[in-house]
Parts: C-alpha cells; structure tokens; sequence
C-alpha cells in the first residue's frame, strides 16, 4: 500500500509536499519491479525542472529506468547517499531512500498526480 | 508480477516451473523458454554462489546425444574441436561454426563411452544446432538423438557443492575432476553428473531424465538448506558468468564473430588432421589476426555500461559493449566489449558513452574474477 499522505505519477514516482518544497522518490512498486538497484543518477542542485521532464536514472542489476520529475521546480538537494548505497532505495523507499528536494515552480502541479488509492489501483492492474 | 500467461501458451516450460512457482520466482522468456529470472533477489543469489551454493534449473539447454562408430570423427568435422581427442568420461568447451568461421553457437562436449557422446547447447540455439549436426553427421556413421525435451538440467554451483551433493550420491565427487562426468545416481535416480559450470565456482551439472527432475531439485535443496544453498535464477547466472569472463552467445558470441575475435582461438584445432566446417577460414583469421578483440573492462568513473553502448578511445570510436553490469563481487561497474584489436592492451584507458557522457574506463585482463583455490 502506497503512503495516503503523498503523491504520485504513473511512472512510480512520489512526492512529499511541504510548503514551498517537496520530496521526491520512487514507490515501492517500482523498487520491487527494478529489482537491486546498484546505481541512481540524480541531477545536480540548482537544476530547474519542469514536470514531467526525464531528469535521472535509477538501474538495477537488469535494467535501467529513467526518472521523471513528478513536478516542476528547482533542484535544491540531492541525497547524496545514494551514490554510495543504491540499495537504500529498496530497503526504505519512501524514507532513506529518497532522491531530490525540489523548491516547487507551481504547487498547482500537484492536482495533476495520483491520489495514494489511485496509485494502488494502478499497481494492482499493472 | 509478470503476466506470463501469454509466453506459457507459446513457451517451452520447464519440469520444474511448479517448483519455481512455489518459490516466488519472477519468470522471463528465455531461448524461447519460460525461466526463473530470480527468486529473491540477484545480489542476495549472486553472494550466495560465491560464498555458499546455488541451485540452478538449466533445463532449458539443449541436449544432444551423437552415437556410433564414427561418432567422433562426425564431431570433428562438425565442430571446431577434436572430440576424438577426449577420453571416456572427460568434457571439453567447444563451437559449431559457420563456413565463414562465424560462431554458430559454443557448446560442451561430453564423451560419455568411446563412441556417445553428450553435446550441449543454448537453448536458443538448440534447435539450429540439432540440424547442423544431423545435416553434417551425414555420410558418417552416428545417429543424432536430439533429448532436449526429455533431458532436464539441474545445476550446484559454490564452494560447498561437494559437500551438499557428497551425500545424495555413490558417484566419487572428490575423484570427479573440472570437466569430467560420471554416470551415476542421484537420490536414487539415474544421473550424468559432470563438474562443469557457468558461475567460476566449483560445482556440478546432472542431466536426469525430464520426469525424475523434480525429484532431484528437491532432494538437493532439501540437502543444502542446512548450507545455505538457496535456488538461484538466470539474473544472478548472467552476473555470475561475466565475473568470470565467461561469453554469453548473443553478447560476446555470434555469427558475425570467430572463436579469435573472442579470445578463445585456443579452442580451436587446427593442428589436427581432416578438414571441418569452417577451417579454411578459421586459417585465414588465424594467420591475418582478428578484426576485433575482446576485452574485459573496469568503469573508472560513475556509470554501468550495458550491452550496445559505444567505446571510444580519446574520441575515436573503436567498438561496443556486449555485456556489462555492476559487479557484486568486486563492487565496481565492470563490462566486456569488442574493440580495435590495437585499443585491447591491458591498461588503456578507453571511454563508454552512457547516455550523453564519456565515461573513462580501463582495459583490463579477464576474468574479472577468479575463485580462490
């Protein structure tokens, strides 16, 4: 079950609004189905984003999966962690593993994302 | 999670599948066979190989019996090896090529009594393979006995295979040397027990009849829990092999591909007497050299490379990646590629692109791994 305080895209990833910034990360679902994730490329602070926008990639020992931001903003931390231990990422997806701190462009962006029981939904289909 | 309802109705399916199912296995098609791609986790099975012992359903290879007098002269013409040269009981790696000398697909060559012998091949190969061989074995006498579907693959591969499989059979294991076989039983069913395998580990290969397979799966992981011996798919298989510098055909090998071009000349005979598919051209490349060389590479700065990316060396570009990943073992992104037979010296620096950066990775000699002895 996705956390109901955050949002999501259908491509997997979630976002922690709060105020003017949110956190960004991949769901559980997504961890599980990458498998060991061994490698998380993120873009650098001070990056702006628009919503949507391919901005990363996350690789697991098969595969490799592009991030997309889930909401426009400029990029204001990274976590860093991540390039030495990936595996956070599948062991504390919505926690430790975390990806971007966003200052957010237009919180109006956030009605385009999925409710936490949609994004169940959508993985239960899927 | 994967919808396998619609490779099973087209797949091949292992005797096994129920088992894999019951383990939670993710599945895949591979070689036009529904597999388990991984149990718990890759990394998890891939340290488990290393450091204890795995259990792999390779029933998807193909397996076929030759048989008769001229057995081994058949082989000889049909493959780049000389089986002839074997003893009774003894293995070799081997390849079926083209007659321009492009790798068909690569092989072990078992010899089972002075005139059976076993070939194994891939499964996605299996069926090409069994035509060549009945297509050249002509005009020799040997019958082709393609058992693919009736021979299933159970594999224990690790530092304490011998020690889990010591029990369940009266086969010799401690006199079983790297690349022999022996007939025998396992847990009571007959078995052809061979000390090969694809990980750089110590272990064993049994070929049981399709039916009596189950049977042997559970009596070895049953014996080996008390090891750690966990069952392990062909994700860990695949990153287990490129540690040890092992081709995988369809990466390292194809048909536009010599034995040279992949380093494994030594594999071919041309020494002996007799021709074979291929030899006049295998010559050639032997005295011209190879177009392209093979090399293991390090990643020394951040990024994997994968299968297709470009290399370069200061810009110019000198060939591909065939297969690469993070290495579990060794903790660093690791690859082999065919580049520029001048850009293949152990210590050049050559650069992979990944995505829209040169990444700076080093040529260095394989395998990546090697187990300690």
């Amino acid at each position: 079950m996705a956390p109901p305080d955050l949002r999501y895209t259908k491509e997997h990833e979630w976002v922690r609004p709060a105020g003017e910034t949110a956190t960004v990360g991949i769901t559980d679902y997504a961890a599980k189905q990458l498998g060991d994730i061994v490698f998380v490329e993120l873009p650098e602070a001070g990056r702006q984003l628009s919503q949507f926008a391919a901005v990363g990639v996350v690789e697991s020992v098969k595969a490799v999966s592009d991030l997309f931001a889930p909401i426009g903003g400029e990029v204001v931390e990274v976590n860093g962690e991540l390039a030495t231990r990936p595996e956070l990422v599948n062991e504390d997806p919505y926690g430790a593993g975390w990806m971007l701190r966003l200052r957010l462009t237009d919180a109006a962006q956030l009605d385009e994302l999925l409710a936490a029981d949609d994004y169940d939904e959508l993985t239960r289909e899927g | 999670m994967t919808d396998a309802s619609g490779i099973r109705a087209t797949a091949h399916l292992s005797p096994l599948l129920d088992r894999h199912e019951a383990l939670g296995a993710k599945l895949i098609e591979f070689g036009g066979w529904l597999m388990p791609l991984q149990y718990g986790g890759i990394l998890e099975e891939h340290r488990a190989v290393r450091e204890r012992a795995g259990l792999f359903d390779l029933s998807h290879m193909g397996e076929l019996f030759v048989e008769g007098e001229e057995a081994a002269a058949g082989l000889g013409y049909a493959l780049v090896t000389d089986p002839a040269a074997l003893a009774v009981g003894r293995a070799h790696y081997s390849m079926i090529c083209a007659p321009d000398g492009g790798i068909l697909d690569d092989l072990i060559v078992y010899r089972l009594a002075e005139q059976r012998f076993l070939v194994v091949a891939n499964a996605a190969n299996a069926g090409r393979v069994s035509d060549k061989l009945a297509e050249r074995l002509r005009g020799f006498r040997a019958i082709l006995d393609d058992r693919s579907l009736a021979t299933a693959l159970v594999a224990v591969q690790g530092p304490r295979a011998v020690e889990i499989l010591g029990p369940l059979t009266e086969v010799a294991l401690d006199a079983l040397r790297y690349y022999a076989v022996a007939e025998g039983r396992v847990a009571g069913i007959p078995a052809l027990v061979a000390r090969t395998g694809y990980t750089g580990e110590d272990g064993f290969e049994l070929f049981v009849d399709w039916e009596r397979a189950a049977a042997v799966w559970d009596a070895v992981l049953a014996a080996g829990r008390s090891v750690g011996l966990v069952p392990v798919g062909l994700g860990a298989r695949d990153t287990l092999r490129l540690e040890a510098g092992m081709p995988l055909y369809g990466n390292e090998l194809d048909e536009a591909t010599t034995p040279f071009d992949a380093g494994l000349g030594r594999v071919v005979k041309l020494t002996r007497a007799g021709d074979f598919i291929g030899r006049a051209a295998l010559e050639k490349v032997a005295r011209d050299g190879p177009a392209k060389r093979l090399v293991g590479l390090t990643m020394r700065g951040r990024g994997i490379a994968r299968h297709g990316y470009p290399v370069g060396r200061g810009g110019r570009p000198t060939g591909a990646v065939t297969s690469g990943t993070q290495s579990p073992t060794l903790a660093v992104a690791i690859a082999m590629a065919y580049v520029a037979p001048a850009d293949g010296e152990a210590g050049t620096m050559l650069e992979v692109g990944i995505r829209d950066q040169h990444v700076p990775a080093e040529v260095v000699p394989l395998p990546f791994y090697r187990r300690p002895r």
